[in-house]
């Protein structure tokens, strides 16, 4: 008997005979009596609350139309030095066009060690959650791969209200692929390992901001 | 479980140290009443944490009495996308499963994501000899790891060290493991994580081979799930090209809706948080996305043996959230070391014995560890009755019994040390059933009361260590009720 036969009959055995199947017992056995979200809001009031508690976790959040959009990366760049950034190959070029820095493109040959060298990263969101102040993102080409809005130190990513945008958990799963490599990022990098003390940045963009487009 | 423990002295030895260590003290009980108070800001917030708690109890229950037909389906999807499957029965086979996979590579180093599964089986340990070296890059663990030390808490495993011992340890260890740390570095966390993100990064950029463990797997799509703060478990999860992750068989959930219940329930449980900053999910591997290779290991070590006692088995719903060592006045005073495993406090007490059995001295004292006041149970978000299983356990010790161990069923005798108070047991039970016997006892008791000494002497001794013997009253009740009809002659 391998390892695998060993464990699944030694399950069976802890177990004994279930007397019913698994996906015939699953709906009646969980109940869902917790809220499908707390508390009922309007898309403003979604929106601020959305902005309110990315705030609190450091997050720094700017309000946008699409038309002012390219002037306010480009300022929020420049204000940090950036000198080069990541850009996805999806991220509408125009949202760059007024960046001075250096564009670089996500690229799967590109190592870890190039992208080190890189200040800045622009990204969309496939949504955003309003309850808990995360942004959730799904490798689409707005995106790109996980790594690249992980190794700059500073990451703005932008979300367009209302339609990316969701009240709670509940609400998020079922609009996600889970084929695709998620990533939930609420607020920048931090640690309470030391006296459970919460600091932010460690490994990740120690600067998150937001946009959201309206 | 891991041989780092063995030798342990049990609980209230180890204890007795812990409990005289002023500093150990101070830092413990400025760390847990800090995110104590937290916790439950974070959790009133949800005005049906109730229903969620629930959820998240029946999701874990259901799962586990059909374990065997989500294992098999976590299988399928796991290899359909892309993933290799492994099991192992025990802590030597995750080990050796693993030692050949990072050989098969060629490299001699691996990056680490936090995990408790690999704590619990002594990778580290199992690769250092096989010349294999892992970097932890969770801060904590890192602390635990540069300063040779023990974890003593499931979520902040360097909880026993202060800012300034942190800054001690990095300042002395971390040039032997790498890039040493900043001159004149000062003891403030933010330096201290700056210290961290500069010693660790260039070993990121480079690994070629990360290991995980995991919080979640999604039976239905074959998905795992790693909560985080740092983005050290992003680092490890994106940048290798072969990622090994060995996760306990427990973790399962059915289907990726159930992650609704948890991704709200763990953070605010663990971190006091409504989210935690990172939340990774990947599905096999992706292309030109992260590691090209991913293996899992699923582990037993113990699990089905602790599934097959139907009491015991609800410590298998644990998510490792240690809000219940955060609660509870056992772990604030004696420490997460006295506890002789990686899974301390009260979640530990019942969890250690189960997954190791009762052999040895520490893990039967284990179930002792505890004044059973019940706070751990009430912040559970999976509703764990953990006062139910240790005084469960606690039977076993004093009682023996059947159990499960390595899949076999086999009796355990009473531990020694028991049969005086088993025989005090008995002794009460029949006076109490004579009650002319129990006036006499009664009567002769009052009437030496000065002569009884303070402390249980012989074989009551080490049982009496550490509690106070009652005073004898000058008159029983049965007398006094007797003399006073009740109480209606009483003199006022």
């Amino acid at each position: 008997m391998n390892s695998r036969e060993r464990v699944l009959a030694r399950v069976r055995r802890a177990v004994g005979d279930a007397s019913d199947s698994a996906s015939s017992s699953y709906a009646q056995d969980v109940p869902r009596d917790y809220h499908e979200q707390h508390g009922a809001r309007t898309a403003a009031e979604t929106a601020d609350l959305l902005a309110e508690n990315l705030a609190e976790y450091r997050a720094l959040v700017h309000r946008a139309q699409e038309a002012d959009l390219p002037a306010l990366i480009a300022r929020l760049l420049a204000e940090r030095d950036a000198d080069s950034v990541l850009a996805p190959a999806g991220l509408p070029r125009e949202w760059l066009s007024g960046v001075a820095a250096r564009l670089v493109e996500d690229s799967p040959d590109s190592t870890p060690h190039e992208l080190d060298e890189v200040t800045a990263v622009v990204t969309g969101c496939a949504l955003a959650v309003a309850e808990t102040g995360t942004l959730v993102l799904d490798g689409s080409p707005d995106q790109g791969r996980r790594r690249i809005t992980l190794i700059p130190d500073h990451h703005i990513c932008v979300v367009r209200v209302p339609e990316q945008l969701v009240s709670s958990v509940p609400q998020a799963l079922p609009r996600l692929d889970p084929g695709r490599p998620l990533t939930w990022i609420s607020g920048p990098s931090a640690t309470s390992d030391i006296e459970l003390d919460r600091v932010e940045g460690v490994h990740g963009p120690r600067t998150l901001q937001v946009i959201l487009v309206e | 479980m891991s041989g780092t423990f063995v030798g342990m002295p049990a609980f209230p030895a180890a204890a007795h140290g812990a409990v005289a260590d002023r500093t150990l003290r101070a830092n413990l009980r400025h760390a847990t009443h800090t995110i104590r108070d937290k916790r439950a800001r974070a959790v009133t917030e949800l005005d049906d944490w109730a229903e969620l708690r629930e959820a998240g109890k029946q999701i874990k229950d259901h799962t586990l009495r059909h374990l065997d037909t989500y294992l098999v389906q976590l299988e399928e999807a796991v290899v359909r996308a892309g993933g290799t499957v492994h099991w192992a029965v025990d802590a030597d086979e995750a080990n050796s499963l693993v030692t050949r996979l990072v050989q098969e590579t060629g490299e001699r180093e691996v990056v680490k994501v936090k995990s408790m599964a690999t704590q619990e089986i002594g990778l580290n340990e199992a690769l250092e000899e096989a010349g294999i070296r892992a970097y932890e890059t969770d801060l904590a663990e890192l602390i635990v790891q540069l300063g040779k030390d023990r974890p003593s808490h499931i979520l902040v495993p360097a909880i026993h060290r202060n800012r300034g011992e942190i800054r001690d340890i990095f300042e002395h260890e971390m040039a032997s493991w790498g890039r040493p740390a900043p001159e004149a570095l000062a003891d403030s966390p933010a330096e201290l994580a700056e210290a961290a993100r500069l010693h660790l990064r260039e070993k990121f950029l480079r690994a070629k081979v990360g290991i995980s463990g995991a919080n979640f797997m999604v039976a239905e799509t074959g998905t795992l799930v790693i909560l985080e703060s740092e983005g050290n478990g992003r680092m490890c999860l994106t940048l290798p090209e072969t990622l090994i992750s060995v996760v306990g068989i427990e973790k399962i959930v059915p289907t990726w809706r159930d992650l609704e219940v948890f991704l709200q329930t763990l953070p605010r449980s663990s971190t006091a948080e409504r989210m935690n900053p990172y939340t990774s999910t990947w599905t096999g591997t992706s292309d030109s996305d992260g590691p090209r290779t991913f293996h899992l290991v699923l582990l037993d070590n113990g699990r089905t043996d602790t599934l097959a006692d139907e009491v015991g088995r609800q410590a298998l719903r644990c998510i490792r959230c240690s809000a219940c060592l955060n609660v509870c006045p056992v772990y604030e005073r004696a420490g997460g070391h006295a506890y002789g495993s990686v899974y301390p406090g009260p979640i530990g007490a019942i969890l250690s014995p189960q997954l190791r059995g009762m052999g040895s001295e520490i893990d039967r004292s284990l179930p002792y560890a505890s004044s059973l006041c019940g706070a751990c149970y009430e912040v559970c978000p999976v509703a764990i009755d953990i006062p139910e299983v240790l005084v469960h356990l606690r039977e076993r010790v004093a009682e023996g019994g059947e159990v499960v161990r390595n899949g076999a069923r086999i009796t355990v005798r009473p531990a020694k040390g028991h049969a005086a108070e088993r025989a005090a047991m008995r002794a009460t039970a029949w006076a109490f059933g004579r009650p002319g016997i129990l006036r006499t006892g009664q009567r002769l008791a009052s009437r030496t009361r000065r002569l009884h000494p303070r402390k249980l002497p012989g074989p009551g001794k080490a049982w009496g260590a550490s509690r106070d013997l009652p005073e004898v009253p000058q008159e029983s009740f049965r007398d006094w009720w007797a003399r006073t009809d009740g109480g209606k002659g009483e003199v006022k």
